[in-house]
């Protein structure tokens, strides 16, 4: 380590120099601590709205009967230059794609072109959904471009864009299985999935009235074979796979899993959240997959925006395709329209669907091309497998694509990940999946430069070899220390009403 | 390509030199890329998309050309999705990177000004509700009511099934509903509406120790406001099944608390605050009492303390979520619609209370005038029901409503055919300098 620091000049964290006036963490030090204005009340760096400027409104001489109206309305009241300030604070403490590193497993947190986010503002795109199809032709044509290119991508027959997350393209895919058996009078009651899978998947299948057999993973990380052929029967329904794996593996007999789920009268289900490791060099419909979902806010770039928005739009293969939600969009001598496809499963969103975020998904894959997609995965795969080669923690499971599962060894993985708060980067994913111990699961995607992955792989090697009691008071340099879960579940205090109460 | 990029042969945000590319590959001890695939050849892919790239410029104008396809029309248009003004300070500050590309708050002292954020917009649903519980957001007002309805079989007591919904109900909600309902197969019934409201009347006979929720709208998605919402949360709690009420955050600024007239949640849609028109992009709302808490679908942020002892922010009651509950989880949600709520929260705060209230009376009072207007209009006969509106009613044209509709188009303004003559119309402060045209135009189509 010492000699990759030598090389590097210096950490990506300050050498102790003297203690700065506003952090005193005792470990590292800030490069600098620009001019920084902070609300002194109460010690909080930035008090809540209700407690700058609060105003109550009484509701009288209103154009309706008292007895249809509310008393009264108490809410923030800030003027606007004050509110800019809020906001902007607020952005301070918080820690995006562009603020550094973000090596999240199973999230794929790459970095968000800007240009998507003014095509998606564009005042044409600004339109209502119930305006008549032949008023609608310039959105429709780009839906209908959209499901083609997904279609290509994930070697589909068909795609609908409705789905508004992946847990919504999961439940449309499962209620899409589940119309192909009742069609075929075939009553199935079970859903497969490998216990490394997402928690959505047997969430999924649980909602979606299913009853969840959970696969043991072999030991080599992959669907043990003999445990799924005793799993898979004539209740079997679908399994669903995520492929690369959770621990990035490739699930090399992916067609002989096919043809066991196949013989049962099975479907197979893909969980898309891994695809960014595959594009341009394997299709889920090439292995054999039936139904699949793509998460668009991993693998084609559209911004988490703390939390969602993204889409789920799912694939399917030809046979499949009558069962798609209601409406699905097609062409029709040159002009395109919503029809209902014949045996529709309904609606699974009010009206069509995330759309701005279908329309940034569309200039990102316009703009990368096949070129570009393809390229995307290879450094994505290329970035995970240096960085691992970099880092001393022990990665067990391997050969892996896009991201990797570290195992911290004798340390708390989740303290380790506080750890990383203190060097300046966004920790892995943690103590999942269980197949390893005290788990980091890391993915850093094709956005991050050499040089940077060696400042990350510096920031891992640093946590392995702070201490445990280090470890146990991480962080000190975020805008909040180490925060009390346990006193958050059994005290839920859930807006500000609730903060006065105590 | 003209404008080409120094990366031009793959992704633009790969940022990997050849030569680190080089020193990357020595590093891990391999030849090329290709070798760090594990995937056999029986299954890998050789062949081509067939998608050309394109620089940043031309892939705007691409989109600019399809995009330009759209009619250009003033809307009129509502039903569940309307369009109000959004200040230029929600688009810049949301904007800001800091919020835009981060991810949900696993990490949460890396999160404390998204969480806070989300804890002030769980807050302002409180107030507006009067209930005391609101999550972070579901994906829109379809689903939200999907999740409710899941909700009400967990926490009644009662063995029944039945999910009682209004008439009149925007289609798609209904058939988001249903697919919820398929799951845990519980059955959705409507009751009559009468002249637009709720027949309390018909209800009462309908309700039943079988009733696990009734659901009611207001303003319902004809506009009408509902009058009679105490006596229909009572209907609900006699009968030990919940009341849900479906509104938004405009109305609730103006009408009667959810809580005073015994609702034991609430939904909709809240991106008509902070989100303009975006073809159904929407926000679900869900808000609920105490005794639910540990049965809510989706996110919470709740307060808590730091290790200095200082307040601070996380997510929490997570044991109810799939990822660690799995197929136990109250829901499957994972990824939501946080930054849409964070927008519905910096528009709420831009307007405030007096904002939010004068904003609410202008939906009453614009939709008013402008029914009286087309009722002026020989063929029209505005509003149908005989009650008071919020931003939309219904106007019966001697036309039939096909026509009014291609009509108008053709002057460039839309509107919703409801029924053989019945046409739909909303107005907000979005449309108002188009108004006289719009009233103009009536006239002309309704002859």
């Amino acid at each position: 380590m010492s000699l990759r620091l030598a090389i590097l000049g210096e950490t990506p964290w300050d050498k102790p120099r003297p203690t700065s006036v506003t952090l005193d963490t005792g470990v590292s030090r800030v490069k600098y601590d620009q001019a920084r204005w902070t609300d002194d009340s109460d010690d909080l760096y930035e008090p809540l709205l209700s407690e700058k400027a609060s105003e109550t409104v009484e509701v009288d001489d209103s154009p309706l009967p008292d007895d249809l109206t509310r008393d009264a309305l108490s809410l923030p009241d800030p003027a606007e230059p004050e509110l800019a300030r809020h906001y902007t604070r607020l952005s301070q403490m918080n820690y995006g794609v562009e603020s550094g590193p973000f090596p999240l497993g199973s999230c794929t947190m790459k970095y968000n072109p800007s240009f998507t986010e003014d095509v998606a503002a564009r005042a044409d795109a600004a339109i209502h959904p119930d305006r008549p199809d032949s008023t609608v032709q310039g959105t429709l044509a780009l839906c209908h471009r959209l499901q083609d290119y997904l279609g290509r991508i994930g070697g589909m027959d068909a795609v609908t864009l409705q789905p508004p997350a992946g847990a919504a393209g999961e439940f449309t895919g499962v209620q899409i299985a589940k119309a192909y058996h009742e069609h075929n009078d075939d009553e199935r009651r079970e859903v497969v999935i490998p216990d490394s899978a997402h928690g959505t998947n047997f969430a999924t299948a649980a909602m979606a009235g299913y009853e969840v057999v959970e696969l043991p993973s072999g030991d080599d990380g992959c669907v043990d074979i003999e445990a799924l052929e005793a799993a898979v029967g004539d209740d079997t329904a679908a399994l669903m796979l995520t492929n690369p794996n959770t621990l990035g593996l490739f699930e090399r007999d992916i067609e002989h899993i096919a043809d066991i789920v196949h013989d049962a009268g099975g479907l197979l289900y893909y969980d898309g959240a891994n695809l960014n490791a595959l594009l341009g060099r394997a299709r889920p419909g090439d292995m054999g997959f039936d139904v699949m979902h793509y998460n668009v806010h991993k693998t084609f770039a559209t911004p988490h925006g703390g939390g969602g928005p993204g889409a789920g739009p799912v694939g399917v293969r030809e046979e499949l395709a009558q069962f798609l939600p209601n409406p699905h969009v097609r062409e029709r001598g040159g002009n395109y329209e919503h029809y209902e496809p014949d045996s529709s499963i309904g609606k699974v969103h009010g009206f069509y669907g995330n759309w701005p975020v279908l329309v940034k998904t569309f200039a990102y894959i316009a703009r990368l091309g096949d070129e570009g997609l393809s390229d995307a995965s290879a450094k994505a795969v290329l970035n995970a497998n240096y960085l691992a080669e970099q880092i001393e923690y022990e990665v067990p499971f391997g050969p892996f694509h896009h991201e990797f599962v570290a195992s911290a060894g004798e340390q708390d993985a989740a303290d380790a990940a506080k750890r990383m708060l203190d060097y300046g980067v966004h920790p892995p994913t943690t103590k999942w999946p269980e197949i390893v111990d005290e788990a980091l699961m890391t993915e850093p995607t094709e956005g991050e430069t050499k040089r940077s992955l060696d400042q990350l792989a510096a920031a891992f090697n640093a946590v392995a070899g702070d201490s445990d009691a280090e470890l146990a008071e991480a962080p000190s340099r975020p805008a909040a220390k180490r925060i009390d879960q346990v006193t958050a579940a059994r005290n839920p205090r859930l807006s500000w009403q609730a903060l006065d109460d105590t | 390509m003209s404008d080409s990029d120094s990366h031009a042969t793959g992704s633009p945000y790969a940022p990997q030199t050849a030569t680190e590319t080089a020193a990357m590959l020595e590093a891990v001890g391999v030849d090329d890329i290709d070798s760090l695939f594990d995937v056999p050849d029986a299954v890998a892919f050789d062949g081509e998309f067939g998608i050309d790239a394109r620089s940043e410029r031309a892939t705007r104008r691409e989109v600019a050309s399809l995009l330009g396809r759209n009619a250009d029309l003033t809307e009129f248009l509502g039903r569940g999705h309307y369009d109000h003004y959004v200040p230029s300070v929600v688009d810049d500050l949301a904007s800001r990177s800091e919020f835009l590309t981060s991810y949900t708050q696993y990490q949460p002292e890396v999160a404390q000004g998204f969480l806070q954020a989300l804890f002030e917009f769980q807050s302002m649903l409180v107030e507006l509700t009067g209930l005391d519980v609101a999550n972070c957001s579901m994906y829109d007002d379809a689903t939200a009511l999907g999740e409710a309805a899941t909700l009400s079989q967990r926490v009644r007591s009662v063995s029944g099934d039945r999910i009682l919904v209004p008439e009149h109900l925007r289609d798609g909600k209904h058939a988001v509903l249903a697919n919820y309902a398929d799951g845990p197969d519980f059955t959705v019934e409507s009751y009559p509406m009468t002249d637009g409201v709720a027949d309390v009347g018909a209800l009462s006979e309908q309700v039943d120790g079988d009733t696990a929720m009734v659901y009611a709208e207001t303003p319902t998605v004809r506009g009408v406001i509902e009058e009679r919402l105490g006596a229909l949360g009572d209907l609900a709690g006699d009968h030990d099944a919940l009341f849900c009420l479906g509104s938004d955050p405009i109305a609730l600024s103006l009408l009667e608390r959810p809580a005073d007239v015994g609702a034991d949640v609430v939904v909709g849609d809240a991106a008509s605050l902070g989100t303009g028109t975006a073809y159904g992009f929407g926000l679900g709302m869900f808000v609920t009492r105490e005794e639910y808490l540990r049965q809510v679908p989706g996110r919470l942020v709740g307060a808590s303390e730091d290790a200095a002892g200082r307040r601070a922010y996380t997510l929490t009651l997570q044991t109810r979520e799939q990822h660690i509950r799995k197929e136990r989880a109250t829901s499957n949600i994972c990824t939501n619609q946080a930054w849409v709520a964070l927008r519905t929260a910096m528009h709420a705060a831009w307007l405030g209370p007096d904002g939010l209230v004068d904003l609410a009376e202008d939906c009453v009072t614009r939709a008013r005038d402008l029914a009286d207007r087309l009722d002026g209009i020989v063929g029209v006969k505005a509003p149908v029901h005989d009650h008071h509106h919020f931003r939309e009613f219904l106007a019966r044209t001697d036309q039939p409503a096909s026509a009014i509709v291609g009509d108008l188009t053709d002057e460039g303004f839309a509107v919703h055919a409801v029924d053989d003559h019945l046409v739909q119309v909303c107005a907000t402060e979005t449309t108002a300098e188009a108004e006289d045209e719009f009233v103009a135009a009536f006239r002309e189509v309704a002859k």
